[in-house]
């Protein structure tokens, strides 16, 4: 695992932010004051598993179920992590 | 017009801002108002017109929603108007001065699925607050920030700032953090509408606007990403033209109090231009086929230098608007760019904002009664220093 993203971290969204599918774009968006983000499809699907439950491994097992064979999976999952916590769109809900 | 020339899709109004009313019971000497806005202050669109045009507008794409004004609280129907807005799934945000803000209608916004409330303040100083939106709403402001707070709302402060406020910055940032601001706009007076007249009262000097840069920045240092601060640098201050609203009919619409569909706040000004209203035409027939959104669309109506210019995809030679006002035609180069013949004008303005004498000038406030002298054209020794002033 790297060294900021924890494998036992539980992600929410950021406070007041809002993921919404869009059909018009048929991809998720991230809304929040004064911005909005569209998310790629692999960003879309990781984002939207963060309800603030999940630990980052069953995050990362989730989508090794969903997308079965895809290469280095892991790694893909936790730089998206790291740039969505750089970025404030999402927030570490558990103390570890 | 042009738009064969287009090998791109058509671009969609993402953002969509919903200037419901241009009444107003505040009077800021830096409003960006059409100047004569009394002239649609009796025939606003209904709420009927309003919910259509925020179902054909979610349909284009739009996303993001501001309501605006004026000031939209003075609209009877706008409990309505968020909660149509909150239900298409819009991400909608209330641009607001605070004034008919109570606590039964923040409840009902709440029900209504708004996203967030923008409130101005002005200063930390009850003078100056008051002086400056020609009103009493000093103590209001900060009643109406609890009550936000109270609603769980995240709080954008707007903070528009010019000459009066600018040495204050740091205190305003230390007011914006104990009533627990998310979110807070430094945006320095761009000069269109009532604070054109007013630019010589209100521009800050350059070594103002430095210090007031500095101060932001080590603010930001201590506060981290607690509180996000923007700080937009005024269009005369900067070193290049911005690319405005990223784009002519890119990225935001705005319909207007009386329905006419416009791609940036001020093209009202522009002359020999019809924007398309929506009692007579569709959302999406103004949006993407009426003459005025695609004129500026793409850069084939570019003149030198812009047309040669290896920048001009970085900013599209500016404003459009900035540039009839100051260099009395659409299609030059935004005269902040320091390429265009008319940059000058710019440098003239800078040093003016040194002239003590020039600032002490008596502010023009943004009222009806001002705004109906214009049209009469009782201050023409105003407004003919800029062209094109309606």
């Amino acid at each position: 695992m790297s060294d900021k993203i924890k494998s036992d971290a539980v992600f929410g969204l950021a406070r007041h932010f809002r993921l919404q599918w869009e059909d018009a774009q048929q991809n998720y968006v991230l809304l929040f004051p004064e911005g909005m983000v569209k998310l790629n499809g692999g960003a879309g699907e990781v984002i939207k598993r963060l309800d603030g439950k999940k630990t980052v491994a069953d995050v990362v097992a989730e989508l090794q179920a969903a997308f079965p064979g895809v290469p280095e999976l892991e790694a893909d999952v936790l730089s998206m992590l790291d740039l969505a916590l750089g970025k404030d769109w999402i927030e570490q809900k558990n103390s570890l | 017009m042009n738009k064969k020339t287009h090998s791109k899709p058509l671009p969609k109004p993402f953002w969509l801002l919903a200037e419901i009313t241009y009444r107003c019971p505040l009077h800021c000497a830096f409003c960006y108002n059409p100047t004569d806005f009394v002239n649609y202050t009796h025939n606003e669109l209904s709420t009927e017109a309003w919910i259509k045009v925020l179902r054909d507008a979610r349909q284009m794409g739009a996303l993001q929603l501001g309501i605006s004004g004026g000031e939209p609280l003075l609209r009877d129907d706008i409990e309505e108007i968020v909660a149509e807005a909150g239900s298409l799934g819009y991400y909608s945000n209330l641009i607001t001065s605070g004034v008919g803000l109570t606590e039964k209608r923040i409840a009902e916004f709440k029900r209504g699925g708004l996203d967030h409330i923008q409130l101005s303040m002005h200063d930390i100083s009850k003078e100056i607050n008051n002086f400056i939106t020609d009103t009493n709403t000093f103590e209001l402001k900060k009643k109406v920030a609890t009550m936000i707070k109270d609603y769980d709302f995240p709080m954008v402060l707007n903070v528009v700032i010019h000459r009066y406020n600018i040495e204050h910055i740091g205190e305003i940032l230390e007011m914006a953090e104990q009533i627990g601001a998310n979110y807070v706009e430094l945006a320095n007076t761009q000069y269109y509408g009532w604070s054109l007249l007013n630019r010589a009262q209100l521009m800050p000097t350059r070594e103002q606007l430095i210090k007031a840069e500095a101060v932001t920045n080590k603010f930001r240092e201590r506060i981290g990403s607690k509180m996000k601060i923007y700080f937009v640098v005024p269009d005369y201050y900067a070193d290049r033209p911005k690319k405005c609203m990223n784009g002519w009919g890119e990225v935001f619409m705005i319909v207007t109090a009386d329905g006419t569909v416009l791609p940036c706040h001020s093209a009202r000004v522009l002359p020999n231009m019809t924007f398309p209203n929506v009692q007579e035409h569709g959302l999406e027939w103004a949006w993407n086929e009426s003459p005025a959104f695609n004129k500026y669309r793409g850069d084939d109506w570019m003149k030198e230098p812009c047309r040669s210019c290896p920048d001009k995809e970085k900013d599209l030679g500016g404003c459009r608007c900035q540039a009839l006002m100051l260099a009395g035609d659409a299609e030059l180069a935004d005269p902040v760019c320091e390429l265009s013949p008319a940059h000058g004008v710019i440098l003239q303005a800078i040093e003016d904002a040194k002239n003590p004498q020039l600032a002490a000038q008596p502010i023009l406030f943004r009222n009806d009664k001002n705004s109906r002298k214009i049209i009469d054209g009782e201050l023409k020794h105003l407004t003919d220093e800029f062209h094109a002033l309606p």
